[in-house]
């Protein structure tokens, strides 16, 4: 494997995005205008803002990266480009990671509008430290990207990737514990929000709108989704066939 | 010295159907050869199982000397598929840079590419805004990036117009010339000529194999159209 490889994997994903302004205005502003939005109907109970905003924080940008990056690979699968890119020496870890790193780059910006808007514009408050927050969103658009890339692999059109949005994100939005507390939850739900990454990417956000110092439960949620992010990566790279019927 | 392209017994399935049945030929280094035959005739199919994109179901293929697929000849053979695989969304010489990139091809190679396949004057445009033609010159010019010993080329001139037809096969033959190899398939019956050899393919199987003045002297026919009828009438031809 080689980073001159990565990188220009990652520069030219990032140049595609370049010639598209439409689609890189949307991804900045899709998350901060639903932040915003969430902040009016929250106007004057700012409990209930300082509650629902920290993990929402992380919830938008994931679901809009992993939109983007399953689209993204997919046109990538059926245009023949990565057919033809197979047929080079282009090591797969190299195009997934060069995927990654582009996504992961476009995650920062976006993390960094949407977090710097909260904070700033819309008065989110959190007990810990706000560049922690600002880290935990953009792990969690990370956690989308690698996510997308992984279930794009799935899909053999577009209808079908965008329908893995509502299938595979709704259901760990209703059980990340936003809605009902994990702990609340009925014991067969419970274990199986255990084994969900967004449950993880909320909970270390709830600990941040809750504690002042670091806690160790924050340390651990953030090793998980950093686990989820490598094991969907690895997935990603192992569905990728230089051989195909 | 090595072939460059040998094929024996090669045999593909695809959806229960076999589409390559039982092909066997070899081709030695620096030659032009024409596949031709109809659109369904297995082409795509022995092409793809060429440069290992393909899953085979029994047979040998080997290209310079080594089984297809394998790493080493990812630097050495070009590949072009029907339908133009680059970025639509990239320009030209944008999606030349990456793939020059990828194949650790100088950054020279770029402009020579482009000019060769007459696009200097697009360097800059989104392909996505090029015309067919154009967008399949494109992709070309990406098989040619790093001067690759042998090349596989899959249906290369469809649509373009005439004059530049005849200049794209001019380079293929100079490339030829310079020790290259190429495989180029074609359905347009009229491109045969321009071959050092022929494979004509049909239903699966290579139907004939020679070089097209053999060919048109076996059938007695007067043009490729006549001959491939003639062969398909009465094999024992």
């Amino acid at each position: 494997m080689t980073l001159r490889r990565t990188g220009a994997t990652a520069r030219r994903v990032l140049r595609q995005l370049r010639h598209d302004p439409r689609t890189v205005a949307l991804l900045l502003a899709v998350p901060a205008v639903l932040m915003g939005l969430l902040a009016w109907i929250l106007h004057g109970r700012d409990d209930e803002f300082n509650h629902f905003g920290p993990p929402l924080l992380g919830i938008f940008p994931l679901i809009v990266m992993f939109l983007v990056t399953s689209v993204a690979t997919l046109r990538e699968r059926t245009s023949g480009t990565l057919e033809r890119l197979l047929t080079m020496p282009l090591a797969k870890a190299e195009f997934v990671l060069g995927y990654a790193l582009a996504f992961g780059f476009a995650a920062v910006v976006q993390g960094l509008v949407v977090s710097g808007l909260s904070f700033g514009l819309y008065g989110l408050q959190v007990a810990g430290s706000a560049w922690l927050v600002v880290l935990v969103a953009v792990l969690d658009a990370v956690l989308g990207a690698a996510l997308g890339l992984s279930l794009s692999a799935l899909a053999s059109t577009e209808f079908q990737a965008v329908q893995f949005m509502p299938a595979v994100i709704l259901p760990q939005l209703l059980l990340c514990g936003i809605i009902v507390p994990r702990t609340e939850l009925p014991t067969v739900l419970h274990w199986l929000s255990d084994v969900l990454p967004m449950s993880y990417a909320v909970g270390a956000t709830q600990q941040l709108s809750m504690s002042a110092t670091v806690t160790s439960e924050f340390l651990i949620d953030i090793g998980v989704v950093s686990m989820f992010v490598a094991a969907a990566l690895v997935l990603g790279a192992a569905t990728l066939r230089r051989r195909t019927r | 010295m090595e072939p460059a392209i040998r094929v024996e017994h090669l045999q593909v399935d695809r959806g229960g159907r076999t589409v390559v049945d039982d092909v066997s030929f070899t081709v030695s280094s620096g030659t032009l050869v024409g596949l031709i035959g109809p659109s369904g005739s297995g082409k795509t199919t022995l092409m793809r199982s060429l440069v290992g994109t393909q899953i085979v179901a029994g047979g040998l293929v080997e290209l310079l000397g080594q089984a297809s697929g394998s790493p080493s000849l990812r630097t050495q053979v070009g590949y072009v598929t029907q339908a133009p695989s680059v970025y639509l969304d990239l320009s030209v010489s944008e999606n030349l840079r990456y793939f020059a990139t990828i194949l650790g091809a100088p950054r020279a190679s770029v402009d020579r590419v482009i000019s060769d396949v007459g696009l200097r004057p697009h360097a800059d445009t989104v392909v996505g805004q090029l015309s067919a033609g154009e967008q399949a010159r494109v992709s070309l010019a990406t098989a040619l990036l790093g001067s690759p010993q042998l090349l596989v080329l899959d249906e290369p001139t469809v649509g373009l117009d005439p004059l530049l037809r005849r200049d794209l096969w001019e380079s293929f033959a100079g490339l030829a010339e310079e020790g290259s190899t190429l495989l180029v398939s074609s359905h347009v019956m009229d491109e045969a000529e321009r071959c050092q050899r022929l494979l004509l393919m049909r239903d699966g199987r290579i139907l004939a194999d020679g070089s097209p003045e053999a060919l048109l002297a076996r059938t007695g026919a007067t043009d490729f159209d006549a001959a491939f009828i003639a062969l398909i009438e009465d094999p024992s031809k």
